[in-house]
């Protein structure tokens, strides 16, 4: 069997807030059809970790490349802003707050980076965002501005204005975390489907079914390091660990 | 009494009429100088850098803490007689011309509206939620992308109310220009009580006027309000 192309690598990646290191020289590397879950108790440096790859938190130094194409960050300094926003593009991002503009209906939302961005034609990015939509399940509500729908739903539309760009690989930041349980499932089933289809995807999640059943890989984060790494079914039945049996055991 | 107000030599009609003109063009000629002062000033209090913050504060400040009529008789006086001096020195035969109160009135209510409007956008840029920005980023918008199509509307709708007070402010204030001599709406009532002894007809006509043009600007706030709170819950 070949290797599937790498998507995406970072590569000793590390971050500090002030003297307190975060992440203490991360690597990771998705592969084409990738669905890798990051795990973690809360101060473990996850959500950090997943904002440095596409610089909304800029690491204080490491590499980070998306299809060869790579930045190198020294001393907390990017280089240009244009290669930043270069590869922002092919790196989608699902929010935990959802964070979709409050100023826009939700077509709009998902119209905004194909036309800004992309410099996509209006009715072009207008067809594309009216059919991703109905692909998660919000056809009848596309005219609609984000306060006037469900956590579930702006969710989906947040995963719609992410897939409109059409990236490498999305990235979702706790997707769940901020919605009623009962709104959770029809977020999980969307992004069940994406990893169906083949999409690449790197996910922050306290879900630990999706990690057993989704993903192809989950990351076990501690104190700013990988503690545990490896396919779900290995390390779940497996762990080498301690700190991820004791993890597991708990979240069980 | 109606015959009062009729136009022509026999009236006051007219005067009063290109008095309330003179108010108007005032008004909406210092909006956008104030405003875009007041953007320039509250960029500069948000500064990242020392000086800049320290001159946009300062200014603030200083003006806030000035009676406007005040602010008008420096503007009025010393920008005069800076503008003559500037003009004997390049053309020595000239004769000494008159600062404008017109301009005199825009620049001096312009300074003051951008004073407080910096106030208003501060407090509306600091109130913009960081997750709509950072979903900007996401998608790769560069900065002056992102200021265009998500902090100017956003802040443009937390600062509405504020501006509007800001207006309806300046557009009462416009009367302070009647004691430089500007013929506005306030002067030439004052005339026209002077020339017949009825202040209470003319104050009261001039009172109708303003209160008019406020409950105007308030009709017009409100429907701006309306559609830049567009998709934003009410509070109930």
């Amino acid at each position: 069997m070949t290797q599937a192309e790498i998507i995406l690598q970072a590569e000793d990646i590390h971050k500090s807030f002030g003297s307190f290191e975060v992440l203490k020289g991360i690597s990771l590397e998705a592969r084409n059809h990738d669905v890798i879950s990051i795990l973690g108790s809360s101060g473990s440096g996850k959500s950090t970790l997943l904002r440095c790859l596409n610089f909304l938190e800029i690491p204080t130094s490491g590499k980070v490349s998306v299809h060869g194409q790579q930045i190198q960050v020294k001393n907390g300094k990017p280089g240009n802003p244009r290669q930043i926003e270069g590869l922002r593009t092919r790196l989608g991002m699902v929010f935990q707050q959802f964070n979709l503009w409050t100023h826009r209906t939700a077509l709009e939302n998902v119209m905004e980076g194909p036309i800004q961005v992309k410099r996509e034609s209006r009715s072009e990015a207008r067809d594309k965002a009216e059919a991703l939509l109905a692909r998660v399940g919000l056809a009848d509500r596309m005219h609609m501005y984000p306060t006037q729908l469900s956590g579930g739903q702006q969710q989906r539309v947040a995963i719609a204005r992410a897939l409109a760009m059409e990236p490498d690989a999305i990235l979702f930041d706790e997707p769940t975390s901020a919605l009623d349980p009962e709104l959770v499932g029809e977020v999980l089933k969307v992004m069940q489907d994406l990893a169906a289809e083949g999409r690449t995807m790197i996910v922050v999640t306290h879900e630990m079914g999706f990690a057993r059943e989704v993903s192809s890989e989950v990351i076990f984060l501690h104190q700013g390091r990988i503690a545990e790494q490896g396919p779900p079914d290995e390390i779940f039945t497996h762990p080498r660990n301690e700190v991820f049996e004791r993890f597991i055991a708990n979240t069980r | 009494m109606f015959e009062l107000f009729a136009f022509g030599d026999t009236g006051w009609g007219d005067e009063i009429l290109r008095g309330l003109a003179v108010t108007v063009q005032l008004a909406i000629v210092t909006l956008p100088l104030g405003l875009a002062l007041g953007f320039v000033v509250a960029s500069a209090s948000m500064s990242k850098l020392r000086a800049l913050r320290f001159m946009g504060v300062g200014y603030t400040t200083v003006m806030r803490g000035l009676p406007e009529i005040l602010t008008l008789f420096v503007v009025y006086n010393g920008v005069g007689l800076l503008l003559n001096i500037v003009m004997q020195k390049l053309n020595p035969e000239a004769p000494p011309s008159d600062f404008s109160p017109f301009a005199a009135g825009v620049i001096a209510l312009g300074m003051v509206v951008g004073a407080f409007a910096a106030e208003v956008l501060r407090g509306a840029f600091q109130s913009l939620d960081r997750g709509q920005i950072e979903a900007g980023r996401a998608v790769g918008m560069t900065e002056g992308q992102i200021f265009r199509r998500i902090k100017l509307p956003q802040v443009w709708r937390f600062a509405l109310p504020g501006l509007g007070n800001l207006w309806i402010n300046m557009l009462k204030d416009t009367a302070l220009v009647s004691v430089i001599a500007l013929d506005d709406l306030m002067r030439m009532t004052k005339v026209a009580v002077g020339v017949t002894k009825k202040p209470f007809t003319f104050y009261l006509a001039a009172c109708l006027l303003y209160w008019a043009m406020c409950v105007f600007s308030e009709v017009v706030l409100a429907r701006m309000e309306r559609h830049a709170s567009r998709g934003v819950r009410r509070a109930s």
